[in-house]
């Protein structure tokens, strides 16, 4: 265990002390543990376990006046935060209380492939009130989660919390370690969702461009100016404003399952580390983070440790999850503010000396407005990027953050992203797999025809926003890669989609359209997205690593889920590890079900 | 259990370079998403009572869909309802077929069903969106008795705010020859077109006023007018848009 048995204490008697004043007691979300102690929303459990048994079924629940009878796990949403450590094996009963078929996806994690819970892929789902048997090894540490995989019950409740303790002393142990995690909740069910947006695509932005905000961007830009904006938008049939495709509208945002009104609280003693492990179990919503008032120490990106990177905010995608650590020293309370990235609502908590206290929210951000750079129409004030755009993985020294990165040492390997470098030692040739730019079709409404690699921007709506705000370029790891091959093969994939049909897909075909993307066991891979939408994807591959190609050099991050911006390229590398089919699919839930989605096998 | 799966694979997936033809077998034919749904979804863009000192008026517009991505079935109907009388009934039973980012090529009959005689009709158009996110339609029609006709619809959404919404539209209808017993003209025969401000309580609910007129023109307008019928009413309106 890392957390040496004070913490853990600590951790306890603060339970006890919150139950005891009821301030914060939620029957709703608390978990009864086999040892029948409760826990609070947020709190890791004491100790790490090896053997779970869970039940999938149906709760009714009401959240900020929003009922739902929903699917989810010990029927608690969001389900119990499950603790393991690395090198245990683990056990898994889940039983299927519904009267439909469900699964569990272990986000993240490295797995034999019948045990990665996706229908028709790994295994045979869990049919109604039957038990299925997960049972593998963990071989990994750091922050992860899980949730369902079958028929959107993700969106509804279906997802929890994993803490994996390493087996190494951990560098980030902390007096006070919580999980927060971010998520949606509606009263009006997927299905229904996705069927409004088929219908309409806009549906639930109420956020456009109208006459009435023409005058505002009239005074801002000039009058000229904003109209030609408006109608080179129009011309495209496509709106600047298309942030997110379900907004506050209809969504009640979740902190550790808790609307902002019920503020959940972590408690913490002035001077004390704290470290919060953001997850985003959403099924459509981007989030952006801050603590006003606190800095923020990012020291883990997908369950892998980085360098840290002092930030004052931070982007995470959907199914992402980010380790911090702060430092609050003041004996007051700090507002957790997490914005929706459309600007429509968002989910907030308290850190607080004492419980009940509470911090002033913030106001909420303008929300972005996509340019032409969105439209993979290139970076007009930046010749440069353009030129390079179809170039893989540049390593940009003068996009270097330009923020203290502490005792980062970057001044040789960061150049070993480069596979045409005269430095290293003559490459293999690179196979290359590219279909070339997708065709304009009924499944497909853009082509970028000038993508830019924006691994250094932290993402619309942050760039220049008079905050230290994390991008992807600043993901270094604190350990080199563990396959130091250069990739053999290069498989390019553009993302693509019709916003006015709502079909998404990749190349301008969805999932049902298309063949699987076939890998050779322990192949090294480069993977290259381009995307021609006009919306920010979460890219995630199950089972294996996709370590990103951000200009580290051995040292690139280690990710389940990559964010590819709008109108960009980048490039991750993959080692073909672990044999089976796999699911690799963008993960806004109705962007999947529309056919983002395809199968790899590793062969 | 691992080695058969694996030995599946192989199977359905022959070569080790990055697309196959073969799809992968799925455990149990199982899909892991269904991406080629079907929804059902109809719309009533009008719905409303005409007024006017000549004479009120009540006029329907609407359609309906089922299918998914490529092909869908369509019923499109619409009709005036006047001093007892039911006329510009068109009722349309379409096969669509998405043919591009925007537009859908639709083909089926179409039946006038209204008071005055019944005239059935072949029916092949296109709709969908024009650039400049102008809605539209242009149908070509061909009579049981060899006669040709065009339908021509557009309107556009002009957002004064995000829920008041300002619409023009205007649908124009060609014959190639007169029909005086349904007051059709050889040419341009009649136009509906409307302008109409709704205010979308929600997405699927919006009352609106309007200012109509719907008339007869060129060759039509001498029938009508030698019918002693109206020519042409400019009305005013109010009514529900709805869709489900
Ligand atoms: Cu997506």
């Amino acid at each position: 265990m890392s957390f040496s048995s004070k913490s853990a204490l600590t951790r306890r008697r603060f339970v006890t002390s919150l139950a005891a004043t009821g301030a914060l007691t939620q029957t709703r979300s608390a978990h009864a543990l086999t040892t029948g102690q409760t826990l609070l929303p947020g709190a890791i459990p004491p100790i790490a376990q090896t053997h779970y048994d869970l039940t999938v079924g149906r709760t009714a629940m009401t959240i900020a006046g929003k009922s739902l009878n929903a699917p989810c796990i010990d029927a608690s949403v969001p389900g119990p935060i499950l603790r393991w450590r690395e090198g245990d094996d683990i056990t898994l009963n889940v039983t299927n209380n519904l009267r439909v078929p469900t699964s569990i996806h272990w986000h993240g994690i490295r797995l034999p492939a019948p045990m990665d819970g996706v229908p028709g892929i790994s295994f045979h789902g869990i049919p109604a009130g039957e038990t299925f048997t997960y049972r593998f090894p963990v071989k990994q540490s750091g922050t992860y989660w899980y949730h369902g995989h079958s028929s959107m019950q993700e969106a509804i409740g279906l997802y929890g919390a994993l803490v994996i303790d390493p087996i190494a002393p951990d560098p980030n142990a902390c007096a006070r370690d919580y999980v927060i995690l971010l998520s949606e909740w509606s009263d009006v069910a997927p299905h229904d969702i996705v069927s409004n947006l088929k219908m309409q695509g806009d549906y639930y932005n109420f956020r456009q461009r109208s006459l009435a905000s023409l005058f505002g961007e009239a005074r801002q830009d000039g009058l000229g100016p904003a109209l030609h904006d408006r109608l080179r938008w129009s011309r495209m049939n496509m709106s600047a404003t298309d942030i997110s495709d379900v907004t506050g509208t209809i969504y009640t945002y979740l902190m550790n399952g808790q609307a902002p009104d019920q503020s959940w609280t972590g408690l913490f003693r002035p001077g004390e580390r704290v470290r919060l492990r953001f997850i985003n179990a959403s099924a459509m919503t981007f989030f952006d983070i801050r603590i006003p008032g606190l800095e923020m120490h990012v020291v883990q990106a997908d369950g892998n440790d980085i360098e840290p990177v002092p930030v004052d905010e931070f982007r995470i995608g959907v199914a992402e999850t980010y380790d911090v650590i702060v430092r609050p020293t003041q004996d007051r309370a700090y507002a957790i503010f997490t914005q929706s990235e459309s600007r429509t609502g968002y989910a907030s908590g308290t850190l607080a000396p004492r419980p009940g206290m509470r911090a002033p929210i913030p106001p909420m951000d303008p929300r972005p407005v996509r340019t032409m750079v969105d439209m993979g129409m290139g970076n007009m004030h930046d010749g440069m990027k353009m030129e390079h755009a179809r170039k893989p993985a540049p390593a940009q020294h003068d996009d270097m953050p330009d923020v203290d990165m502490g005792d980062m040492k970057m001044d040789h390997d960061d150049m070993a992203d480069m596979p045409d470098m005269a430095m290293k030692p003559a490459a293999p040739p690179i196979q290359r797999d590219d279909p070339g730019p997708p065709p304009i079709n009924v499944e497909n409404q853009n082509v970028a025809m000038m993508p830019t690699d924006r691994t250094g921007s932290p993402g619309d709506g942050l760039e220049n926003n008079g905050r230290r705000v994390l991008n992807y370029k600043q993901l270094r790891a604190t350990r080199p890669g563990s396959d130091p091959r250069p990739p053999t093969r290069e498989i390019v994939l553009h993302l693509t989609g019709n916003m006015e049909r709502y079909i998404w897909g990749f190349d301008g075909k969805k999932f049902s359209e298309a063949a699987p993307i076939v890998l050779r066991r322990n192949e090294r891979v480069r993977f290259t997205l381009f995307n021609d939408t006009m919306m920010e994807h979460p890219i995630h591959l199950h089972g294996l690593w996709s370590e990103l190609e951000n200009g580290q050099g051995e040292h690139r991050p280690y990710k389940h889920t990559i964010i590819s911006q709008p109108g960009s390229k980048l490039s991750y590398l993959v080692t073909a590890d672990a044999p089976g089919m796999w699911a690799y699919h963008c993960h806004l839930q109705y962007h999947m079900d529309l056919g983002m989605f395809r199968t790899v096998v590793v062969l | 259990m691992k080695k058969t799966l694996l030995l599946a694979l192989f199977v359905v997936a022959p070569t080790a370079h990055a697309q196959t033809a073969t799809p992968p077998a799925y455990i149990d034919g199982m899909k892991p998403i269904m991406d080629e749904s079907n929804y059902f979804h109809g719309i009533l863009n009008q719905f409303e009572g005409r007024y006017a000192p000549g004479g009120s008026a009540f006029r329907w517009d609407g359609q309906a869909w089922y299918g998914g991505d490529y092909n869908r079935v369509w019923l499109k109907t619409e009709g005036t309802q006047q001093r007892g009388h039911l006329s510009d009934g068109d009722q349309e039973l379409l096969y669509s077929r998405a043919i591009s980012p925007y537009l859908n090529l639709q083909g089926g009959i179409r039946a006038d069903l209204d008071d005055g005689p019944e005239r059935t009709w072949g029916a092949l158009g296109i709709q969908g969106l024009a650039l400049y996110q102008f809605e539209f339609g242009a149908t070509a029609y061909v009579s049981d008795r060899g006669r040709f006709a065009t339908r021509l619809e557009g309107s556009y959404d002009f957002l004064l705010t995000n829920r008041l919404i300002l619409q023009p539209q205007a649908e124009f209808n060609l014959y190639t020859k007169s029909d005086p017993r349904r007051q059709v003209g050889a040419g341009l025969s009649d136009v509906d077109t409307g302008l109409r401000l709704r205010y979308e309580i929600w997405r699927k609910f919006a009352p609106y006023i309007a200012v109509t007129y719907s008339g007869h023109l060129t060759q039509a307008r001498r029938i009508a007018h030698d019918q002693g019928d109206p020519t042409g009413t400019l009305r005013f309106s109010f009514g529900i848009r709805s869709w489900f």
